[in-house]
């Protein structure tokens, strides 16, 4: 059994690896250094196929792709090899929204076109290797099924009939989060900031929105469909209509696919945060990492501590041990929290202040195993064998 | 024989040497340029450019003779000078931040 723990940072990317003892860690990187790695993620099919997204202000996108497990990478497409009209590829960072460009809403209520930034998120195909999603900024959903060669939109999302009332969030008008359901074929979730959850039950040819019993402060119409600044969901693959979901102010659960939302936030120090993760074995097990809004998004009380229910959001415990106490002012972001596949479920985030923590019993005890990174971004897991 | 010198984050992402020699036939221009160098290393086609559009990142400098070319059009002509190898066409990435 092997674990390996695949890190995205402001300055490049680090692979942590360890035994099913998860004691002793090795690091490796950085990989791609000085360029923001927004996030790498394992194939289910071929753990030894990963994806990564590398971006900058300056050079753009890039997909990179290893085919051993993080030891070489390439851009696919990248090398001699030619396409079909005789030009070199090229096209792994090519990423062209399907036909009309439409509009979406801007911070100061003006509207603006669809322009493509970066990639927040990948999810790769839980049965092809050479298959993965990407949700990117400005929102939108994509698709290679070449191993990264090409990527084409699934545009059904946005161009969805409430596209134009979505809007960036303090982060961008980003698609950040993928799930694809492994019980119910063709049943995928997204989430957008701020836009909401959308659901399709037909691999992405058509979407619904999904944001009914969301309320948020800044959207005067407490029925509105969209707007919503979802920054994470999750979902346990043995009980897919079970949703959790981290809202900018809320800490709210489906039980009905997304359907409707209710608040589970009660017995939190704060209802504002990022990630949210499902216990591997135990789906009514989750973990949240409180963070204060009003004072510059750091952890209350400068105490970093996770948040655990076992009982599907009815109670909540602060998980302390081995984490900092006093003066701490971290944050963790939306894709920095993941689990493994042991049991006890094995527990990973990584802060902006470059510590990667794990809990290797489920949440009861943490400890750094790497602690002066770049500020983290993204934290995925792989279990292999 | 046109020379061109890329910024050492394309240099370790493409692959490329600190300088690429590229035949270019005439005009030379910046257009003409670019596209010789995304041929010879692909992996650099929408890093310097837009994919589809081919503007120029907002970031990226080009810079030639001691003067900055970047606001030309793509379809003047270069320097006579770049266009004979006695100096290299720089692609440069801006300063921008602290």
């Amino acid at each position: 059994m092997k674990i390996r723990v695949l890190v995205g940072t402001k300055k490049g990317a680090f692979i942590l690896t360890s035994d099913g003892k998860r004691k002793s860690w090795k690091v490796s990187g950085p990989l791609f250094s000085g360029w923001e790695v927004y996030h790498m993620a394992g194939s289910p099919a071929d753990p030894d196929r990963i994806y990564a997204s590398q971006t900058s202000g300056w050079f753009g996108q890039v997909i990179q792709r290893s085919s051993d497990g993080g030891k070489t990478w390439e851009t696919p497409g990248g090398g001699p090899e030619k396409g079909p009209d005789g030009m070199p590829r090229g096209e792994s960072n090519k990423f062209v929204y399907e036909g009309k460009v439409g509009q979406h809403l801007f911070y100061d209520g003006s509207l603006r076109p669809w322009e493509f930034k970066r990639v927040w998120h990948l999810e790769p195909s839980l049965d092809d290797p050479d298959a993965c999603y990407a949700g990117v900024e400005d929102a939108a959903l994509f698709k290679t099924t070449d191993g990264a060669r090409t990527w084409k939109e699934l545009p059904a999302l946005r161009t969805h009939a409430t596209a134009p009332k979505w809007a960036p969030g303090a982060g961008g008008l980003c698609l950040h989060t993928i799930l694809l359901d492994r019980k119910v074929p063709g049943r995928m979730f997204v989430a957008i900031s701020a836009a909401g959850v959308f659901r399709s039950d037909d691999s992405g040819a058509s979407w619904r929105p999904m944001n009914k019993g969301l309320h948020s402060d800044y959207i005067p119409d407490k029925k509105a469909e969209v707007g919503y600044c979802v920054h994470r969901i999750a979902q346990h693959p043995a009980k897919p209509d079970v949703l959790y979901m981290q809202l900018h102010g809320g800490v709210l659960k489906s039980e009905d696919g997304g359907g409707l939302w209710k608040d589970i936030s009660k017995g939190l120090p704060n209802d504002f945060g990022f990630p949210i993760a499902v216990d591997a074995n135990e789906p009514d097990t989750v973990f949240v990492i409180p963070i204060d809004p009003e004072k510059g998004r750091i952890p209350p009380e400068g105490k970093l501590r996770v948040y655990r229910t076992k009982d599907g959001g009815r109670s909540w415990k602060a998980m302390t041990k081995g984490l900092p106490q006093e003066h701490c002012y971290v944050n963790v972001l939306r894709d920095a929290m993941a689990v493994d596949s042991m049991d006890p479920c094995g527990v990973y985030f990584g802060t902006t202040g470059g510590q990667v923590y794990h809990s290797a019993d489920g949440g009861d005890s943490w400890r750094p195993i790497a602690r002066d990174l770049p500020h983290v971004l993204s934290v995925s897991v792989q279990t292999i064998g | 024989m046109v020379r061109v010198i890329v910024p050492s984050f394309l240099r370790t992402l493409g692959r490329v040497p600190a300088e690429v020699e590229l035949e270019v036939a005439p005009p030379v221009t910046q257009r003409a340029v670019l596209d010789a160098l995304e041929a010879r290393y692909p992996a650099l086609s929408g890093t310097i450019r837009d994919h589809v559009t081919k503007a120029r990142r907002p970031l990226v400098r080009f810079y030639a003779c001691s003067e900055d070319l970047s606001n030309e059009s793509p379809d003047s002509i270069l320097p006579d000078d770049v266009a004979r190898g006695k100096e290299p066409f720089l692609v440069v990435a801006s300063i921008a931040g602290g």
